[in-house]
């Protein structure tokens, strides 16, 4: 989930995200996109078993440009779905939670390489949340991550396997993911 | 954490057309995970809801328990007929009994009118009315909104026809309320002994011939003719019912193509419905059904996992 929305739905008035530097340009977010999808083909021997799940919100437009790429390389498409985690969080009871979007999983991921796509990696807990989440639909032979942004500040375990750029921020800032690149801020 | 009350679903009063729509677009989130090959989410993990239910149901209770179930609450089941009630415990000392084993929801049914929220004076737990005697039904009204929503879209402008007996449903009451409530024009169709004495602040048009009514309807909704409440004859016969207000073949082949027949359950086929009428593709009543499921998943994250504050308890003094 995109972590700029996530902080947006607890309403506080008056006060909203304000960028300050622009870490990656549109060009920079396309080029890191191919790379990725380069990476993700290298490391899995071609698409053939290779699934794109896009985490709702901001993970969607992501793995659907993360397909199209491998699709430009490999001349065949891979199954594209996007998830929402949600249900499968742990932070029911600290935050009002609700569904973003509903989940659509096209094919069964069971033998399948899952690759979960995010736009920001922060502390983790939604990507536990969506591997979870993953094996109410079956049993991936693997699942990866891939992130367009790895801010730092684990709370879990959880390492990317394809980044877009690392970017070390402090715990107060937010990053952003648009459709003119990556911008880093805070709320104001 | 934060300190909020509890929330409680009593009527369809307590949702205004914003937080119908949220909570029907829960319930697509729901309706997926139900598809799901294990169709089970740790939404509601170490939260424990009790039934009471003081009157006979098959549907709305496993619907509950089942929605329970896939949400990974933990459920207590209460059977009226083998508890302390036969030993003359009142209401009031059954719940906080049941309140002070520590519970997060009680789903009520009561053939009494104002049970449930009489039930929310007496437990810290959030209170959901599954029926209390002709008052309401708020779930049914959802699944029914819901079914609707998928079929038509946008309710607005939508013709509903309720048809039957209304004076003893608690069907009617809920959905005449949440139809008009999101924009549809809801007509009510019942021979006269079978309407409420009063239909003052209810939204809702009165026609006394059915063919008329469903002549340009999106919904024609047939509702039970409840004989276990009903003390005298209201009608002359169950067969001269059929013919003046059932949906007679007849009248099923007059409907619009894309209209929806829906029923609550159980039916009484041959009473307010033809037998082979229920078996039609237009028929949606085994839909309802399983989005019963998926609306009763909505309503218990809603009150007790979500921490959003869709419901206003004290929206409508209904």
């Amino acid at each position: 989930m995109a972590e700029r929305e996530r902080r947006l739905t607890t309403p506080n008035p008056g006060v909203s995200f304000q960028a300050r530097t622009r870490v990656m340009s549109a060009d920079d977010v396309s080029r890191a996109v191919r790379r990725m999808a380069h990476e993700i083909l290298e490391r899995n021997h071609g698409a053939d078993q290779v699934m794109v799940v896009g985490m709702q919100t901001g993970g969607v437009a992501l793995a659907q440009a993360i397909a199209e790429a491998i699709e430009n390389i490999e001349g065949t498409g891979v199954p594209v779905g996007t998830l929402d985690a949600t249900m499968h969080r742990d932070d029911f009871g600290l935050r009002p939670v609700v569904p973003e979007a509903v989940t659509d999983i096209p094919v069964d991921p069971s033998g399948r390489v899952v690759v979960i796509v995010d736009d920001v990696l922060f502390t983790g807990r939604t990507v536990r949340a969506a591997m979870d989440a993953i094996h109410s639909y079956g049993r991936p032979q693997a699942i990866q991550l891939a992130v367009m942004v790895d801010r730092g500040h684990r709370e879990l375990p959880i390492r990317p396997d394809y980044v877009g750029k690392n970017l070390p921020t402090r715990i107060d800032e937010i990053v952003d993911v648009n459709d003119e690149g990556v911008d880093l801020g805070e709320m104001a | 954490m934060r300190q909020r009350g509890p929330h409680h679903l009593l009527s369809m009063a307590d949702l205004d057309r914003d937080g119908i729509e949220q909570l029907l677009n829960l319930t697509e989130s729901f309706a997926e995970v139900g598809e799901r090959p294990i169709p089970k989410v740790p939404a509601l993990r170490g939260k424990t809801v009790a039934w009471l239910f003081y009157e006979d149901s098959t549907r709305t209770r496993l619907s509950f328990e089942t929605a329970a179930k896939r949400l990974s609450a933990d459920t207590m089941n209460f059977s009226v007929s083998s508890s302390s009630v036969n030993k003359g415990e009142s209401l009031r000392d059954t719940i906080e009994t049941i309140s002070a084993m520590g519970i997060d929801g009680i789903v009520v049914r009561h053939s009494a009118a104002g049970v449930p929220q009489q039930v929310t004076q007496w437990t810290e737990a959030s209170v959901i009315n599954a029926g209390d005697g002709w008052h309401q039904h708020p779930t049914q009204c959802l699944l029914d909104l819901f079914t609707a929503r998928t079929h038509f879209g946008d309710l607005e402008g939508r013709r509903i026809t309720i048809v039957g007996d209304i004076r003893h449903s608690r069907v009617a009451r809920s959905n005449a309320l949440g139809f008009a409530t999101m924009g549809a024009k809801v007509t009510l169709v019942a021979p006269p002994s079978l309407l409420p004495s009063s239909l003052e602040g209810w939204p809702v048009a009165v026609c006394h011939n059915l063919d008329e009514a469903l002549e340009d309807t999106d919904i024609c909704y047939l509702l039970r003719m409840q004989l276990e409440r009903q003390k005298q004859a209201v009608v002359p016969s169950l067969r001269e019912f059929h013919n003046e207000y059932g949906l007679t073949v007849a009248r099923a082949d007059r409907l619009r193509s894309d209209a929806l027949i829906m029923h609550p359950g159980p039916m009484n086929r041959g009473v307010e419905i033809a037998g082979e009428v229920a078996e039609r593709p237009q028929a949606v009543i085994g839909e309802q059904v399983a989005n019963g499921v998926s609306v009763r998943m909505a309503v218990l994250f809603l009150l007790l996992g979500s921490g959003l504050d869709v419901v206003d308890n004290n929206r409508i003094a209904a």
